[in-house]
């Protein structure tokens, strides 16, 4: 057990909007093993997203189980919940969603700022060192629009590790950028996945889903074997 | 509560009004007038409170004034002085008994026409004690005040107030010179300050003053005084005062007990004190105007602060989903909303003391700030801010991350 980064039993999640129920998830049994580097394909509405949200602890499944890091997800409290995603979490969207007033220094601080295990340490430090392990330690007070876009991913991707998460999740990391772009990411993320960081991230694109080393279809809410 | 977190969060606060200056600027509007106009409307209350209670004090410190009684014979009352007057016994025998009497005069009034500096006047004539001058706080511009010696010896020495100075010798100092009161010849010692109007409107300075013998023998000829001014050294024994003064004179008066005073006592503190509340009234009235404008200042925020959240759906989401907590958001806009306030307390404090300045130098209003008001109006913006902060604080804090995180 202690390999297992997730465990997902019969996990369900609808969503009612009216008199409407929409299932989302209709039983997702799911096992990541550390150090995996996992993509999630599938078409749109098929549940990706709320699968996504739901092991981000953005979200709450309607039933079923859900494990992370051999902790019980559904049973901790909104708190816990905040906790969980700033520590063992590591975020990264299509649209980069960075603070467009903020340096790329201070979107990697924003999570240390919210870290309450640790003790008055340098943020900076730590940040800036994250920013290095993306290769973009020449960049720092750069604000978001300064950047290109495959910049702005990289800080993302830096605020995503600076807590070392256990976990990196990625929504279509690649959505916004160019291929050859789009490769250095994917090369990028190989790299940390070599570090031993587990990563799950979801895809249309064939191409980004051969750098997994396990590839998951969903349809109608459910993982197809 | 983490420390450092607390720290950080004010941070983020400081840093979006430092980004937004113009709209904070404006946010903080309401509550810069608000605390001003708080402060100038109740410094306004306060100068004009201050001004009545000097205008009081120049009639005397704790002043007891007693009247003689008045005749009541078939029904037909024959007003104040119609029976009974003072003697000059009755002054020495408070003088000598009432220990809370720290100061007493006869008052022996008289009229006529003064004629002095090839001019005429027609005043009026008090004869008093020395006491008199410091029971009615009376000052001198000119001159001297006559002495006990100038009582015993019935001398001819007269105390000009300012109008009779001026009627009769314009702006020269009279000190020195020859008056004739009804013909009889007195010579002017010194001018008294001038005290300006009572509250009834009649002129305190259409007066002269001159020892009470002189006036009580050589202009009158008669042997009954017509009031006595008494005061008491603290304004608390002033009550007590005017009972040890009732009793002396009634035994004074020989009055058995089924009999009513023959005199009145009125009490300056009295009238003091009904003039001091209803200007107190008022200076709470203005405060209470000026609160509502603080209280509109606190909607302004209100609305800036909704408007606010709604522009930054985006970076609230960001910051729950690197694990910001509910609480952590909700303080951090609260502290905006407080900030701003105080912010706009401050401003507002410097523009009251601007206006105060600008009140006292070049319009007719005087105005008194009080360190109360400044406080109690920095207090009331603070609430301001944590009350009309609250409720858009507390929708940023519920906001759902993934609807957050979708909005443009």
């Amino acid at each position: 057990m202690a390999q297992c980064a997730i465990q997902m039993t019969d996990l369900t999640k609808d969503y009612i909007i009216g008199d409407i129920v929409i299932p989302a998830l209709r039983g997702i049994n799911l096992t990541v093993t550390k150090g995996e580097i996992i993509a999630i394909m599938g078409s749109s509405g098929s549940g990706k997203s709320t699968l996504m949200n739901i092991i981000g602890c953005l979200d709450k499944a309607n039933s079923g189980e859900y494990f992370l890091d051999g902790i019980s997800v559904m049973s901790l409290n909104k708190n816990e919940t905040a906790d969980i995603r700033n520590t063992r979490i590591g975020f990264v969207f299509q649209s980069f969603n960075l603070l467009s007033r903020s340096s790329a220094l201070e979107n990697v601080e924003l999570p240390l700022i919210y870290n309450r295990n640790k003790s008055k340490i340098d943020y900076k430090e730590i940040a800036f060192n994250a920013l290095k392990r993306v290769g973009l330690e020449d960049r720092v007070y750069h604000k978001p629009q300064q950047l290109s876009g495959g910049q702005q991913q990289r800080v993302a991707i830096a605020r995503a590790l600076v807590n070392n998460p256990s976990i990196l999740l990625a929504d279509e990391p690649t959505g916004n950028l160019d291929s050859i772009t789009s490769t250095d990411i994917m090369k990028l993320f190989l790299d940390l996945n070599k570090q031993n960081i587990t990563i799950l991230l979801v895809t249309h694109d064939p191409q980004i889903a051969k750098y997994a080393s396990r590839v998951l279809y969903m349809i109608d809410g459910l993982i197809a074997s | 509560m983490h420390f450092t977190l607390l720290i950080d969060i004010l941070k983020f606060a400081l840093s979006s009004i430092q980004r937004n200056r113009m709209r904070s600027l404006l946010t903080s509007l309401g509550i810069i007038i608000g605390v001003s106009s708080v402060i100038i409307l109740s410094a306004i209350g306060k100068g004009s409170q201050a001004l009545i209670e000097d205008q009081i004090n120049t009639l005397g410190t704790n002043l007891l004034i007693v009247f003689p009684g008045s005749s009541n014979t078939g029904g037909v009352n024959m007003g104040a002085g119609s029976l009974n007057r003072f003697t000059i016994h009755d002054v020495d025998e408070i003088k000598s008994r009432a220990s809370l009497i720290s100061l007493v005069s006869p008052v022996v009034r008289s009229g006529g026409q003064i004629i002095g500096g090839g001019k005429n006047w027609n005043s009026e004539i008090n004869g008093v004690s020395i006491d008199y001058f410091s029971i009615k706080n009376t000052e001198l511009e000119y001159g001297t005040f006559f002495t006990n010696q100038d009582i015993k010896g019935r001398k001819k020495v007269a105390l000009l107030g300012k109008t009779v100075a001026y009627k009769l010798f314009s702006d020269d100092n009279p000190t020195g010179k020859k008056i004739r009161i009804r013909n009889i010849p007195f010579v002017v010692i010194g001018v008294l300050k001038e005290k300006g109007q009572s509250q009834v409107g009649q002129d305190q300075d259409d007066i002269i003053l001159a020892p009470w013998t002189t006036v009580l023998y050589r202009l009158k000829g008669d042997r009954y005084i017509d009031m006595i001014n008494a005061s008491s050294s603290t304004t608390n024994d002033l009550s007590a005062g005017k009972s040890q003064l009732t009793t002396i004179l009634r035994e004074s008066h020989n009055l058995s007990d089924s009999k009513e005073n023959d005199f009145t006592i009125h009490n300056q503190t009295e009238i003091t004190d009904t003039v001091t509340q209803t200007s107190k009234v008022m200076t709470l009235l203005l405060a209470s105007i000026g609160s509502i404008s603080l209280l509109v200042g606190g909607i302004g925020i209100m609305n800036i602060m909704l408007v606010s959240v709604t522009e930054r759906t985006k970076e609230i989401g960001i910051r729950i989903a690197v694990g910001a907590r509910s609480s952590d958001i909700l303080i951090q806009f609260v502290s905006e909303a407080i900030v701003l306030s105080l912010f706009g307390g401050i401003l507002g404090v410097l523009i009251a003391f601007i206006v105060t300045i600008l009140l006292n130098s070049f319009s007719s209003f005087y105005a008194l700030i009080s360190f109360n008001s400044i406080l109690i109006s920095f207090i009331f913006a603070g609430i301001v801010g944590i009350f009309f902060g609250y409720y858009p604080a507390l929708k940023a804090s519920r906001l759902n991350p993934i609807d957050a995180l979708r909005n443009e």
